[in-house]
């Protein structure tokens, strides 16, 4: 046996399995901190036996055995955790079972993605702590797209941990009618990877995008965990129409490039297709939500690369519906903006003059949907203002040349 | 697994717990416990006004009235419970009375984690 194959073979399991090892050691002991040093240490011994011994026929059966004898070592050095017995033999049992047959190990990741996003975890810990534990994502990186340090960061995480062995939050699948309010706080913790992935896009290989790829990543192994769970798809349909269009978002010269006019022919027609499947496989189940409305809005923006118009009245519909299910600032601006597109511009601009005060101070798309209304209207200078002010809340250089070159062409 | 529920209250709901609605409630909540099997321990409090702090520095004990700070809300009253994890904790903090007007902090006691089946030997 080669080294390099052993590596090989090490990167792949890692790759293809770290999540569900995790997931289940975790599951058994409560403990994700505990499981993931011992799955680490786990790691390290098969880069020093595999070479000499051989790939194991069961990779992860071999990996769940070492990891266990980590945990009892773990265990006793801990005295406090005594009572650590009974679930290491239970993983002892499955690590036989699945070396002796063709069994594979029971996949909890649903149960731990469950378990990050629980309302007792400090809400700006879940998303980096799914990251983190069912992808592997290593803290420096999560520090970084969050903009946080890498320090701020790792402490979080350890509190997260502490917090779900010392409270005891249970590896479980809630049931109705907890059901929709818990899914939906693990859809918002992996839409908010996607939009830290999403916002600041000028370096195709920076963090945050390949931030969107775990996202997307996440989203695909929720929807397949749940796979009659229409708002997973709805999600996963809703980051593939964005990622899309990736490339067409700012011209070659780093410009911002509205929606409405990018170039359709730089859009991803693989992962548009992808998106419209899981959406209508969403419709089949017959229950609406937020997720499948907002990226039933994205399809029909897609479908301009095809019919080269947009339906500015569907749209519309689509957000009177969205607004229904979460009167969020940023769907009652879409649909102040719907309004004015299908023509009705004194309901959109009522629309946004309706949204209290307090909650636009600092939201940028308010303002530029604001400039653009006025600027329909032929209010010039209000617009002007409106623009000037949009451009001074955003931290993407190119989207603030941007809003400042419309404020300049009215003033 | 054992858990305190500790009950917080603002001074206008703490007045008002000798009602015999607000005590009637109580008693059935205990009850509740009780009946499932998992009540450890517990019980309302006196005002805080009742209350006198000790504490012990260089050999010499120190005393003084009331609790140890001035806060809005006050300890009310405290439950033990003994439950297989936080979402059952959770349930049974909801439906405390005082869960619809004050808040219930629920904590885990010290100690108690990984004890998987408490009462029989390990």
């Amino acid at each position: 046996m080669s080294e390099s194959a052993a590596h090989t073979a090490i990167e792949a399991v890692a790759r293809n399995s770290y999540g569900r090892l995790i997931a289940y050691l975790a599951s058994r002991s409560g403990d994700v901190a505990g499981a993931e040093d011992a799955l680490g240490d786990a790691f390290a011994a098969a880069l020093g036996r595999w070479p000499v011994d051989g790939i194991p026929q069961k990779p992860e059966a071999w990996l769940l055995h070492a990891a266990r004898n980590r945990m009892i070592d773990a265990a006793r050095r801990n005295k406090v955790r005594q009572d650590s017995g009974p679930f290491l033999e239970v993983i002892a049992e499955d690590a036989e079972t699945m070396a002796a047959t063709h069994e594979v190990f029971p996949d909890e990741r649903l149960k731990l993605l469950f378990v990050c996003a629980h309302p007792a975890i400090d809400i700006a810990a879940r998303t980096p702590l799914m990251l983190q534990a069912v992808l592997g994502v290593d803290a420096a990186r999560i520090a970084s797209a969050f903009l946080v340090s890498p320090a701020a960061m790792g402490q979080r995480l350890v509190r997260a941990k502490n917090k779900i062995r010392d409270a005891a939050v249970p590896f479980r699948v809630p049931d109705p009618p907890e059901w929709d309010e818990r899914v939906t706080f693990v859809l918002d913790a992996i839409y908010a990877a996607y939009t830290t992935g999403w916002d600041s896009l000028m370096e195709p290989s920076s963090t945050h995008h390949a931030l969107a790829g775990d996202a997307i990543a996440l989203g695909r192994t929720l929807s397949q965990l749940m796979p009659s769970e229409p708002e997973a798809l709805g999600l996963l349909a809703l980051m593939l129409h964005c990622e899309a269009r990736r490339a067409a978002r700012y011209t070659r010269d780093g410009e911002f490039v509205p929606l409405d006019q990018q170039e359709t022919a730089l859009w991803s027609r693989p992962m548009m297709e992808e998106a419209e499947k899981h959406l209508r496989s969403a419709a089949a189940l017959k229950r609406m939500g937020r997720y499948q409305l907002e990226a039933a809005i994205q399809s029909i923006h897609a479908n301009r690369a095809v019919s080269r118009t947009i339906d500015w009245p569907e749209i519309l519909l689509l957000y009177e519906g969205l607004v229904k299910f979460t009167p969020g600032i940023g769907s009652l601006v879409g649909r102040a903006v719907a309004f004015a597109q299908a023509g009705k511009l004194a309901a959109g601009l009522a629309a946004l003059e309706a949204i209290p005060a307090e909650r636009i101070v600092n939201y940028q798309p308010f303002w530029a949907a604001r400039g653009h209304l006025l600027q329909l209207l032929d209010r010039h200078e209000e617009a002007g203002k409106a623009f000037t002010r949009a451009a001074s809340l955003t931290d993407d250089a190119a989207f603030r040349a941007h809003l400042l070159k419309r404020a300049a062409e009215i003033g | 697994m054992k858990y305190a529920l500790l009950v917080h209250e603002p001074q206008e709901y703490f007045d008002s717990r000798k009602d015999a609605a607000a005590m009637a409630a109580g008693r059935a909540y205990g009850e509740a416990l009780q009946a499932a099997g998992i009540f450890v321990g517990g019980a309302g409090l006196e005002s805080p006004r009742a209350a006198t702090t000790v504490s012990v520095r260089d050999g010499k004990r120190q005393v003084h009235d009331g609790p140890y700070a001035e806060t809005k809300e006050f300890l009310a009253g405290f439950g033990i419970i003994d439950v297989p994890d936080l979402d059952a904790a959770l349930e049974w903090a909801a439906r405390h009375p005082a869960a619809s007007h004050s808040s219930i902090e629920v904590r885990p006691l010290l100690g108690s984690h990984f004890v998987v089946a408490s009462g029989k030997p390990s």
